[in-house]
């Protein structure tokens, strides 16, 4: 624990920090531009010079000089003043100064800085460089006239993402960032890029033109294109959520999102369900709620009836609908769509219980039936992290492009049974021992033969769980701790024939075998859900709600409504608190605070924000075999879910990035 | 004035053979067992004891670097030395020499600091543009291979030793010792931030030694007349003896080796027949290549070209690559190339260097028409200011101190061009 002094502040700071970090500890603020918490440092902006003693004598680039016992650090005095408005004369030089102009605007750390640190005009009267825009893909824009070398793009997309393809072209004055041979980035963070960028170089490309930062109305929310529960930040104008940017939650996602999760926001107000639909002689007629009601009533469902929850609701939805079920005498729920059936008796062994922010310790992890580059981008980063660290991978299942290298060990989950001996030992060797089973080998049934492996190899042990199961959908574990889940999975639910069917945003369920069911679909997407429904009802996305979800870990986060939902469309819980009016039952809640706390009364886990306690792993069988080829779930990134396929711009993504059709910029 | 018999570089001119036949008659590969065999930190001491300094620019003490690699690799990894032969600097060309006609003194100086400093293997970096000096380079080193000089068990010492010598692609900035690990590495020639520095983390991430070719060259010929011999030569602090580079308009521009603290006059004089015009035609000597600042003629007379002498006439020795100019110059025009070298050779990192080079050459330029204003003087000035040690790597410095120099004895000068060309305006008004 070094003790030093910054500006006469007397401090002790923990060992390996850096001299910007204590001068942060001391309550000062440093203004830097390629320094990054999670990137490398490179120390080549020039911004964050202080005075430091003893030292040569001259000013130090403290993000990259670590801090030492009996250092004087002085970031106050006129020499370090002189020093860093000089360098950002060097950098508005050659900068556009654009401002009215740039998307940046308003949130632009150049901005903020020049107003510290700027001088009042400028003493360059040469020509400005100009530097041609390079075309890095759908969801980045450049102008790269205004880039100023920070080179935390380039960093990110080689430490994080883990793909070299942002980098530096020649030198000197005439360096330019671009990616390899001016093709899109290609990979489900690039978006991340933009945050990094501290100027207007990289913005978002679909949301350009659209918005100042000062006009939008921030929301706190909780991604659902994917399992992880990402952290974001939902910024609306009016009725419209235009852009979605990640939260800083070091154990979810520290401060990425993935492209999806960024980029599907378009998707929200194209093929919006926003009006009663009945189906009249199998052609979808425009009605009332009320019209819906009393079709409704008139199935006289009695218990016969069933509800089947899709992968983006929240947990109060499920709840509000299994109190209607229940009102009614049925326990049919069902969320897992595409009809796996899994033991859900001890929720431990279909949870990721390493948690994110473990799993960079594991040191050997295998990895089954998962892509999780695209199933979850944000556990793939962190993998890769393991990786850096020592870890040692191993693969099941058809071979993808990791971003962490690794072995792939066959396509079919019978190599489980007989795992090569190098693979045994490593594991069994490994201090921190990690099994992370992924949807393709969960729908295989490979969770017994999983849990088998892991307790031959103690995944389990003082401080550390390393068994997990990685879902994709976001509502999978709010689901499973509502009961949303059949011995049988959805074929209970078809072989119990059920007069009424309420599928809430259920999109891929395949409905041809609920044929004899009258289908209500309560969502928010023209979607496969209600192509097949007999009566839809319009709900509310999940800007449009509060609700709680449950993330892969078990991590129980809240979100805040950002918007209303659009037209005739409700949130979700008032439609279904309305159909046990019509339907004559009580369900002992009239608003949303009392469904809240009935849920949470039922599942007390769902009340506490952070990880839900699932208690101990089961005993395995050990003659638990698997067997069966892993074919992965998802087909194309982009266009996992209705939000996301109705999104232009992810289906722009899909087009160009997985399909590589070519985009002409038009006319440009 | 040095006396042949105390000449380490004697075949400078390439009148015998490089070859490894010729260089043994001249006395390298003399029994280098028995220097090996006086162990590391003996050749470490008899180094430090002969105050010899780097010979690369900076000065730093051989001998002290040498000491700071590890004596025992902790955790494995091998220790490397990284000899910097891309000579890029303009004015310098001593190295040039040295592989064109010696390379065997490189090639025995490299095992015999590569052991002192416990390294597996040298890596000799030569620049890109020395393309007939890296045929010799590989030819001797092939040829020392053939020898049992180096590689296993070199010269029968019992020691393992390898030399790789590795062409560059012509950037001058690969001549900074973590840009050149950088570059060896593959990647693109950046310096990197220090610390760490090259003797705990270098290349691959072992501990490395970056030594130019002279100060590699040299220790052999220490090891074998002594320490007390070297320092018998130059003032204190200016051990030695050096290879000098006089170019620019003196009558027989040459490179030889000298005593340190050698009056400058007296070099001239001796080695190169005068100043073109005699000394009364001298305007400006720059005393170590492109790099340090110039010093006006007046000045330089009896400057003792050492390190210190050069510093205290406001300058440095860097590369003792003298480059002289006569009246005829035009100084700022000098200078100005001098910018745009620099601004071509900038690696783009750090922001300063990147961004000021540019906008020096440019305000450079204009002042050399006159088409300026006075105060853009003063602007330069801060510039160079902004510019001067608020980089990554000395480069920043280089490219500054030229101008600074310029502006320090030379302001008349570009004052009277600024006044001329308004007075031209003015009349075509």
């Amino acid at each position: 624990m070094p003790k030093l002094t910054v500006d006469g502040i007397e401090l002790e700071v923990p060992q390996g920090a850096t001299v910007l970090q204590a001068c942060e500890l001391a309550g000062k603020e440093i203004p830097r531009f390629c320094y990054h918490e999670r990137l490398s440092i490179a120390g080549n902006c020039r911004m964050c010079l202080v005075e430091v003693a003893p030292g040569p004598p001259k000013p130090q680039a403290s993000c990259a000089l670590p801090a030492a016992e009996g250092q004087v650090i002085r970031t106050d005095s006129a020499m370090v003043k002189k020093a860093r408005e000089g360098v950002m004369e060097f950098l508005l030089i050659n900068h556009p100064l654009d401002c009215p102009i740039c998307d940046q605007g308003g949130e632009c750390d150049l901005q903020d800085q020049s107003v510290a640190y700027g001088r009042g005009s400028s003493r360059y009267h040469e020509h400005k460089r100009a530097v041609t825009e390079k075309y890095m893909g759908p969801l980045i824009k450049t102008t790269m006239t205004r880039c100023i070398h920070c080179t935390r793009c380039v960093r990110f997309s080689e430490e994080v993402a883990g793909v070299d393809e942002i980098g530096a072209l020649y030198r000197g004055e005439n360096t330019q960032i671009t990616t390899y041979l001016e093709r899109a980035a290609f990979h489900e963070m690039s978006a991340n890029v933009i945050d990094l960028c501290p100027v207007g170089a990289l913005t978002s490309r679909p949301y350009a033109f659209e918005a100042r930062p000062w006009e939008l109305k921030k929301t706190l929310g909780i991604d659902v294109s994917d399992a992880c529960g990402a952290n974001i930040r939902l910024d609306s104008r009016g009725r419209e959520v235009l852009r979605i940017l990640p939260r800083v939650n070091d154990d979810v996602n520290e401060e990425w999102i993935s492209d999806k999760a960024r980029y599907q926001v378009d998707g929200l107000t194209r093929r919006r369900l926003d009006a009663v639909w009945l189906r009249r002689d199998g052609k979808l007629e425009k009605a009332s709620w009320d019209e819906a009601f009393k079709a409704i009533a008139r199935v006289k469902p009695g218990a016969s009836i069933a509800a089947v929850a899709g992968d983006m609701v929240d947990c109060e939805t499920m709840f509000a609908a299994k109190a209607l079920l229940g009102a009614l005498g049925s326990t049919l729920l069902e969320g897992r769509q595409t009809g796996m059936d899994y033991d859900t008796s001890n929720l431990a062994a279909v949870n990721f219980n390493s948690t994110f922010a473990g799993i960079e310790t594991a040191d050997a992890i295998l990895i089954v039936g998962s892509q999780v580059r695209t199933e979850a981008p944000l556990v793939n980063v962190r993998l890769r992290k393991a990786v850096k660290r020592g870890a040692k991978v191993f693969l099941v299942g058809p071979e993808w492009e990791t971003t962490f290298g690794g072995e792939f060990l066959g396509e079919n989950l019978s190599v489980l049974n007989a795992l090569p001996a190098h693979v045994n030992e490593a594991m069994a060797k490994a201090e921190r021992p990690t099994i992370i089973v992924g949807g393709g080998a969960i729908a295989k049934g490979a969770i017994p033969a999983a849990l088998a492996l892991g307790e031959t190899w103690k995944v389990v042990r003082e401080g550390w769980n390393g068994f997990n199961a990685l879902h994709l959908a976001a509502a999978r574990m709010g689901g499973l701790m509502l009961g949303f889940a059949q011995d049988g999975g959805i074929a209970d639910l078809v072989a119990a024939k059920p007069k009424l069917l309420l599928s809430l945003g259920a999109d891929e369920v395949d409905y041809a075998k609920f044929a004899d069911s009258i289908v209500v679909y309560i969502g928010h997407h023209g979607d496969k859900g209600a192509h097949a429904a007999d009566i839809i009802l319009p709900a509310a996305a999940f800007s449009e709600k509060a609700g709680t979800y449950v993330n892969t870990e078990g991590r129980v986060q809240m979100a805040d409504k950002a918007v209303f939902a659009p037209g005739d469309a409700r949130e979700d819980w008032t439609i279904l608190r309305a159909l046990a009016d019509a339907l004559g039952v009580n369900v002992n809640f009239d608003s949303f605070e009392e469904l809240r706390e009935r849920m949470i009364t039922a599942v007390p886990a769902l009340g506490v924000e952070g990880l839900a306690d699932y208690g101990k792993l089961p005993k395995a069988k050990k003659s638990a075999k698997a067997d069966g080829v892993i074919g992965y779930p998802i087909r194309d990134f982009y266009l996992t879910n209705p939000i996301a396929r109705a999104s232009a711009t992810m289906q722009r993504c899909s087009a160009e990035l997985l399909h590589g059709q070519d985009f002409a910029e038009a006319a440009e | 004035m040095l006396e042949d018999r105390d000449r380490i570089f004697t075949n400078l001119y390439g009148y015998q053979p490089w070859n490894l036949a010729a260089a043994r008659a001249r006395g390298d590969w003399d029994n280098t067992k028995d220097i090996l065999a006086k162990g590391q930190d003996a050749i470490i001491q008899e180094i430090k004891d002969s105050a010899l300094r780097g010979r690369g620019g900076a000065g730093f003490p051989t001998g002290m670097k040498w000491s700071f690699m590890p004596k025992e690799s902790k955790d494995g990894r091998p220790s490397f030395l990284v000899i910097n032969a891309d000579e890029s600097e303009p004015g310098s060309c001593k190295d040039r020499e040295i592989i064109r006609h010696d390379p065997h003194k490189l090639i025995e100086g490299a095992l015999v600091a590569g052991f002192a400093m416990r390294a597996r293997a040298a890596y000799i970096y030569i620049r890109g543009e020395y393309i007939r000096e890296a045929e010799t380079m590989f030819a001797a080193v092939a040829e020392a291979y053939a020898a049992g000089l180096i590689g296993r068990n070199a010269c029968g010492s019992g020691y393992d030793f390898d030399v790789f010598v590795h062409r560059g692609a012509g950037a001058y900035i690969c001549g900074e010792e973590t840009a050149m690990i950088e570059s060896l590495e593959g990647k693109k020639g950046q310096p990197r931030l220090k610390p760490p520095f090259p003797a705990g983390a270098g290349l691959y991430g072992c501990p490395t030694t970056v030594n130019n070719v002279e100060s590699i060259a040299v220790a052999p010929t220490i090891m074998r007349r002594g320490a007390g011999w070297f320092a018998s030569f130059g003032r204190d602090n200016n051990k030695g003896t050096k290879l000098f580079q006089i170019s620019g308009h003196v009558e027989k521009p040459c490179v030889v080796e000298e005593a340190m603290s050698i009056p400058f006059r007296e070099l001239i004089e001796k080695h190169c027949g005068g100043i073109r015009g005699g000394w009364d035609n001298l305007l400006a000597v720059i005393p170590g290549g492109s790099s340090v600042p110039l010093v006006p003629g007046d000045q330089c007379m009896d400057m003792p070209m050492d390190f210190d002498g050069c510093k205290e006439a406001g300058s440095g020795l860097g590369t003792a690559a003298v480059i002289v100019m006569d009246k005829s110059t035009d100084i700022v025009r000098a200078i100005s190339r001098l910018s745009h070298f620099y601004m071509h050779e900038s690696c783009g990192q750090c922001t300063p260097c990147r961004e000021g080079t540019g906008w020096m050459y440019r305000v450079m330029e204009r002042l050399r028409s006159g088409d300026a204003d006075v105060s853009e003087i003063d602007l330069l000035w801060d510039v160079t200011k902004q510019v001067e040690g608020h980089t990554i790597c000395a480069l920043g410095d280089a490219a500054a101190w030229p101008i600074q120099g310029l502006i320090r004895h030379f302001r008349p000068e570009l004052e009277r061009r600024i006044a001329e060309n308004g007075a031209m305006r003015e009349a075509a008004e």
